[in-house]
């Protein structure tokens, strides 16, 4: 049985994995990896008494691949990783991306590159998690900053992966993941579910949605559905070899995401309309928030959705700030394209405050920088 | 069921060349599948890519056309999350055994179940005749053009040795017995492996002047032993060789518990 509502005391790991359950999640395959193996190891002992299946696969192009293939079953279907099996699963993502799947990620951020630091937390992986495969595609992505997030943006995840039939990551890191803290399960929490096509040939085109996102059809139910990673038409059909129907589908595919930005982007604003402005995400803001909280001289915009990127509030806090602060944990990369928007919206001074190593930046850190800039 | 009830009509013409043993490996299947009154509707076809990996999007039933190797790890997550379903893969040597390897002995291994009907044309057909596991030792492909330095895999001994619970190698010259065996395979529980060794005359035959299709069938049929015969005369080690040899007949006929019974999956697929 799933979690009942009520208060606990959950590792993030943990309640990562409760929340994939209270999701409806049936289906996980995982390969070890620190900091993530706690996901694993939790639904390995978890799925069974739902009635799900646990599969410990051969390695990360074998988990994404089987989750797709759980999938197509018609079931809502997870894996977890960290840095090394991220970049082994890209492939396997911009398969996802092509056909549609809707499947979800949990990669618990290390330091890389490579074996890098384990057992140590980063943010190194933003820009893989958004373009490590190749080709052009969109992901969703959500950042949780604490237990309680890691379970409300897992059921997010999963909402959206079957909304949208789109790869859906949260990306947490070894800080959010080993971290214990109070989790809330409320009663009333809204799960989504995949709309299906129904018994109808998948030969016949479909006509395209208002949501640009197509009915699912499920195997096993007559649908006759050909699943493909080449072009393909509304009809299935491989068209390697036609420019009008591969700008067809690989638009409607970025279109299916960033047309619906509004309601994919979630974030969390503190003093919104300060001079000076600090833009964060994840357990990089723990320090920001702090300062924040302590200064109503600065503000704080919390991203939670970080693919595709909130541009909205960051044109918002961008046309009223002088300063815009981004902290991030790796050495700059949600920074360029926030530093695009920014300038786009007006605001001149845009910096950044990169920490690598392993722990968040800390007040003290933040509160220098922003000295620095001449903030404060 | 006629024979385009089981193709999807409307996708054809097919891709393949004139000659290749793919159109051969579909006739058997579909005569197999019949055979047994198999329903489309409750079956899925996986592959991964190449020639013959577009075998299932050619059947008139759900088709998983996957990435290049990956197919066996594809339908591994399908068929626990819908057990309920039959499950086909169809790959090639390349798909199965290079790039595919490790998915496919950890396949073997798990015992989940789905027939795995590999066509080895010893050759990378889709991208035009490279050399991959099975190019026979001595042999020309487009990357070995001094002649094939390596030796070749054997991917039936490797199912066996791996776990499968069915495994049998036949030719596309002997299509009764490969149809047995299809048959055999989509009966029985458990990862069941028939690997066809099978003819690609554009992009292997050519290059190493075995003549066409049908040169290259009757090859088959004057250099193929059975594989009781091999182990007798100490050539059972070899797939295909200059030598002129290709080991067929059921490796192994087994009934080792398959993956879904071990941790009893119940058939939740109507739940969803
Ligand atoms: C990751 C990746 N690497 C390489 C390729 C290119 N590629 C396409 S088909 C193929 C070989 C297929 O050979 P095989 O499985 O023997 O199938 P055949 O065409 O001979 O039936 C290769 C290397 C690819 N599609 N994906
Ligand atoms: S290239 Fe070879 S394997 Fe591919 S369709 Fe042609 S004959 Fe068949
Ligand atoms: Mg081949």
């Amino acid at each position: 049985m799933s979690l009942t509502p009520g208060e606990y005391f959950l590792q993030g790991n943990e309640a990562c994995v409760e929340a994939a359950l209270v999701s409806g999640l049936n289906f996980f395959a995982g390969y070890p990896i620190t900091p993530s193996t706690e996901i694993a190891e939790g639904l390995a002992r978890r799925l069974p008494e739902v009635g799900g299946a646990f599969l410990q696969m051969e390695d990360e192009i074998a988990c994404v691949s089987a989750i797709i293939g759980a999938s197509w079953g018609g079931v809502k279907s997870m894996t977890a990783t960290s840095g090394p099996g991220l970049s082994l699963m890209q492939e396997a993502i911009g398969y996802a991306a092509m056909s549609e799947t809707p499947m979800v990620i949990a990669n618990v951020m290390r330091g890389g590159p490579s074996t890098g630091q384990p057992t140590r937390a980063s943010q190194g992986d933003v820009m893989a998690t958004k373009w490590g495969s190749h080709g052009d595609y969109q992901v969703i992505a959500f950042a949780p900053a604490s237990v309680q997030e890691m379970f409300d943006l897992t059921i997010k995840a999963f909402n959206y992966a079957e909304k949208y039939r789109v790869p859906t990551f949260v990306l947490s890191d070894a800080e959010i993941g080993h971290m214990r803290g109070l989790l809330n399960v409320p009663s009333n929490i809204k799960i989504v579910n995949r709309k299906e096509k129904g018994v109808r040939r998948t030969d016949e085109a479909y006509d395209v949605p208002d949501d640009l996102v197509p009915p699912f059809p499920t195997f096993g139910k007559g649908n006759k559905a050909a699943v493909t990673g080449m072009t393909h038409g509304p009809d299935s059909r491989i068209e390697p070899e036609d420019p009008k129907i591969h700008q067809e589908l690989v638009s409607r595919l970025n279109d299916k995401i960033t047309k619906n930005r509004r309601d994919i982007n979630k974030w969390d604003l503190l003093c919104p309309d300060s001079k000076h402005m600090i833009i964060s995400y994840g357990s990089a803001s723990f320090g920001a928030r702090e300062v924040a909280a302590e200064d109503d001289r600065i503000g704080l915009l919390r991203l939670k959705t970080i693919w595709p990127l909130p541009e909205e509030p960051i044109r918002e806090a961008a046309s009223k700030a002088e300063h815009i602060l981004v902290c991030e944990m790796n050495m700059g990369q949600l920074y360029h394209d926030i530093k695009r928007v920014a300038l786009e919206a007006g605001c001149k001074k845009i910096e950044l405050l990169p920490k690598i190593g392993g722990e968040p930046p800390t007040p003290g850190e933040v509160r220098h920088k922003l000295r620095e800039m001449g903030a404060i | 069921m006629e024979v385009f009830d089981f193709y999807r009509k409307d996708r054809w013409p097919h891709v393949f060349c004139p000659g290749c043993g793919n159109g051969t490996v579909m006739n058997c299947f579909y005569r197999a599948f019949n055979e047994l009154g198999w329903n489309l509707d409750n079956t899925v076809f996986v592959s991964g890519i190449g020639c013959s990996s577009r075998i299932p999007l050619y059947i008139n039933a759900d088709a998983l056309h996957t990435t290049h190797g990956r197919a066996v790890a594809f339908a591994s997550g399908l068929k626990l999350a819908r057990p309920e379903l039959d499950i086909v893969v169809f790959t090639g040597d390349g798909d199965l055994g290079a790039i595919g390897g490790n998915h496919f002995i950890n396949g073997c291994r798990r015992n989940i179940d789905m027939d795995v009907i590999c066509i080895n044309n010893n050759i990378y057909g889709m991208t035009g005749g490279q050399a991959s596991i099975t190019t026979p030792h001595d042999f020309q492909s487009t990357t070995t053009p001094y002649g094939n330095r390596e030796y070749p895999f054997d991917l039936a001994e490797i199912a066996v040795a791996a776990g499968a619970n069915y495994v049998a190698r036949w030719t596309t010259r002997h299509v009764h017995e490969l149809t047995k065996s299809i048959k055999i395979a989509l009966e029985k529980k458990g990862f069941n492996l028939i690997e066809v060794v099978s003819q690609c005359p554009t992009n292997f035959g050519r290059r190493n002047k075995m003549g066409d299709a049908s040169i290259m069938l009757e090859w088959f049929k004057e250099n193929s032993v059975r594989r009781e015969k091999a182990r007798s005369a100490a050539v059972d080690h070899v797939d295909l060789n200059l030598a002129g040899q290709v080991t067929i007949g059921e490796f192994v006929n087994r009934d080792r518990e398959c993956y879904q019974e071990r941790i009893g999956v119940e058939k939740h697929g109507e739940k969803h």
